[in-house]
């Protein structure tokens, strides 16, 4: 379960806006809580360094700017709990190449942008054994 | 004194929720083997079945990207910390498919066809309705783009784009053998067409007869999910990979010359891409082509089925792809060899400061000089020529095609001289007359306009544009078409 507050939504719906009709990245920054519930602190828009070609259907982001912003995360007492990216005039829904780039635990919020109008979003999580997405739900406070 | 490694979120859950983790190892790898050791469940999460780290797996020391350093062989000092950071990728592809409710279902006829493919439990239904839903474009029918075409068709593939903009010549057909004697003279986008239709009417078939540029390959690039290189030339394969890498597409390479023959998966988001390779093409002139080095005729149809086989693995999501691999064959001693290829970090095109953003001017990147205007050949429409013969022009008709193409059809008054006798026959030809050439197509005929001026020939020559099969079109329906 993920927990976010709405202006966490709309940062995000912003950002992705904002890129249409490329993809966008970021981070979710916050807490763990008991029973794998996961609270959001902060939003953490990334650039996305995919080639300008690949955009409007990859996201890619800089390992070395991740590995900066998950230190300074834990500067603040943060963790990176999830990652959020956008889906340009498609389903707010995992592909294949999400999957085989994501790990257990993490909420992964994908929201869907048509017309530079965010439509839809839902937050995935991964099975452990790799072999797929389930819905995870979303508590907005 | 120890190592520190920092365990990201997602895999806490398998270090007993411990966000660091002390360990001893001399270098990295043996750091991450402890690490994975002491929390067995975080290998399958780090390593891949091949105990290879996912390529979405990086590791830092300090500051540093293992890959710029030693990679795992990095030595660590007591004190110093390790950084697990996985890479955060994402991405929509149209045509991918999210879970098998979206592929699109076999017919009864399929599940016939393909019953040989279903019962592998690493093909299976799922698996077959994959390759339906794939799209792969695969540059030239010509060696490798023979047997590539042939076998991706056979299998299944759902839309097979095909690029060529030659016509078939009686040399091609020792290797290509997508194309047949009647098919000589023929443009081999029709040829390789109509034979992969017949060899499996389930594939659509996109036919491009045009010759890849810089001007187009993006745009075609982007429609397909798979690229095949089967070209033969440098300026070609340069352009393949650039426009792979920037619109992010795997390429399955294969090349061949004389008896040697390779190939590999070059797919700049999970591994090496050509350039990474080879970042600048040989002299001109120093690699031969197969025009004339010569090439063993089997050993395209090798090749070929190699690449063939990596793409149906690909779509498939196979383990064990040729990426970063380079397969070496040699027909005439019948070796095989493998080298290893890396990624390279300052590659100009998929490296981390990239320069190139855009397709460049590949003859010219290659040293090609491009070949003088070819005098253009004076061409008449069989409509018109016919119209000028009604009108009492004296003109003479030379059919350059085969005698038993003239049985089956001629257009009256025509004079057969197959094209192998034209130059040796030019004094057949009365050069004070106006003289129309045709052949079937138009193609071999201009090849005999080119023939008998090289000779010298003084008399006008013209072309009958699309041959006597444009005649039959234009002038006499009733005329067999062959």
């Amino acid at each position: 379960m993920l927990i976010l507050a709405k202006r966490h939504l709309e940062e995000i719906k912003r950002h992705a806006e904002a890129d249409y009709p490329h993809e966008c990245g970021g981070l979710l920054l916050g807490h763990l809580a008991a029973e794998q519930s996961k609270t959001v602190i902060e939003t953490f828009p990334m650039e996305n360094t995919a080639a300008v070609e690949t955009r409007s259907n990859r996201v890619l982001i800089d390992p070395r700017a991740l590995m900066l912003a998950d230190r300074q995360a834990r500067e603040k007492g943060l963790d990176v709990i999830g990652y959020y990216h956008s889906h340009p005039d498609d389903e707010a829904v995992p592909s294949q190449f999400d999957l085989d780039h994501a790990l257990p635990f993490w909420s992964y919020i994908i929201v869907s942008v048509r017309g530079k109008k965010a439509v839809d979003w839902n937050s995935w999580e991964m099975e452990n054994d790799r072999s797929k997405f389930n819905l995870e739900s979303a508590d907005i406070v | 004194m120890a190592i520190t490694i920092l365990i990201p979120t997602p895999l806490r859950q398998f270090t007993d929720g411990k966000s660091e983790v002390s360990v001893e190892g001399g270098n990295v790898g043996e750091a991450l083997n402890a690490l994975t050791a002491e929390y067995s469940d975080l290998r399958k999460h780090l390593y891949t079945e091949q105990d290879v780290l996912r390529n979405f797996i990086n590791v830092y020391l300090g500051d540093e990207d293992i890959r710029y350093l030693d990679g795992a062989e990095t030595s660590v000092a007591d004190g110093e910390t390790i950084t697990i950071v996985p890479s955060i990728a994402g991405g929509n592809i149209a045509a991918e498919a999210r879970s098998s409710d979206d592929l699109p279902e076999l017919t009864t006829e399929e599940y016939q066809r393909y019953s040989r493919h279903l019962i592998l439990p690493e093909v299976g239904l799922e698996g077959q309705r994959k390759l339906k839903n794939a799209r792969v474009l695969t540059i030239g029918t010509g060696g490798l783009g023979s047997p590539l075409g042939l076998y991706l068709a056979a299998a299944g593939i759902g839309t097979l784009g095909i690029v060529d903009f030659d016509i078939v010549d009686q040399s091609n057909l020792q290797r290509q053998i997508i194309h047949g004697t009647n098919d000589v003279g023929r443009p081999k986008i029709a040829s390789a067409r109509d034979r992969l239709n017949d060899m499996n009417p389930n594939v659509k078939i996109e036919a491009y007869e045009t010759m890849l540029t810089s001007a187009n390959a993006l745009e075609l690039f982007r429609e397909f999910d798979v690229i095949v290189d089967g070209t033969d030339n440098f300026q070609t394969r340069y352009l393949v990979n650039d426009a792979a890498v920037l619109t992010g597409k795997p390429n399955v390479y294969g090349s061949i010359f004389r008896f040697e023959g390779q190939a590999s998966v070059f797919w700049a988001e999970k591994g090496a891409c050509y350039r990474c390779l080879y970042p600048e093409p040989p002299p001109p002139g120093l690699v031969p082509s197969c025009a004339e080095g010569g090439v063993l005729g089997v050993l395209p149809g090798i090749v070929g089925t190699i690449q063939a086989n990596e793409v149906l693995k690909i779509i498939l999501g196979a383990d064990g792809i040729l990426l970063d691999r380079l397969l070496l064959f040699d027909a005439w001693t019948m070796k095989f060899r493998e080298l290893k290829l890396r990624k390279n970090p300052d590659c100009d095109l998929c490296g981390e400061n990239a320069t190139i953003h855009e397709l460049i001017d590949y003859d010219a990147f290659c040293g090609i000089d491009l070949p003088a205007e070819i005098p253009a050949i004076e061409e008449i429409t069989a409509a018109e020529l016919k119209s000028r013969l009604d009108g009492g022009e004296d003109i003479q008709i030379i059919d350059v095609r085969e005698p038993h193409e003239f049985e089956i059809a001629k257009i009256p008054d025509a004079k057969l001289i197959p094209l192998g006798e034209v130059a040796g026959r030019s004094d057949e030809i009365d050069p004070n007359r106006l003289t129309v050439m045709h052949c079937k197509g138009g193609v071999r005929s201009a090849k005999a306009i080119e023939a008998l001026r090289g000779r010298g020939f003084a008399g006008r020559l013209i072309n009958l544009k699309g041959g006597i099969a444009a005649w039959s079109d234009e002038v006499d329906p009733s005329m067999p078409k062959y």
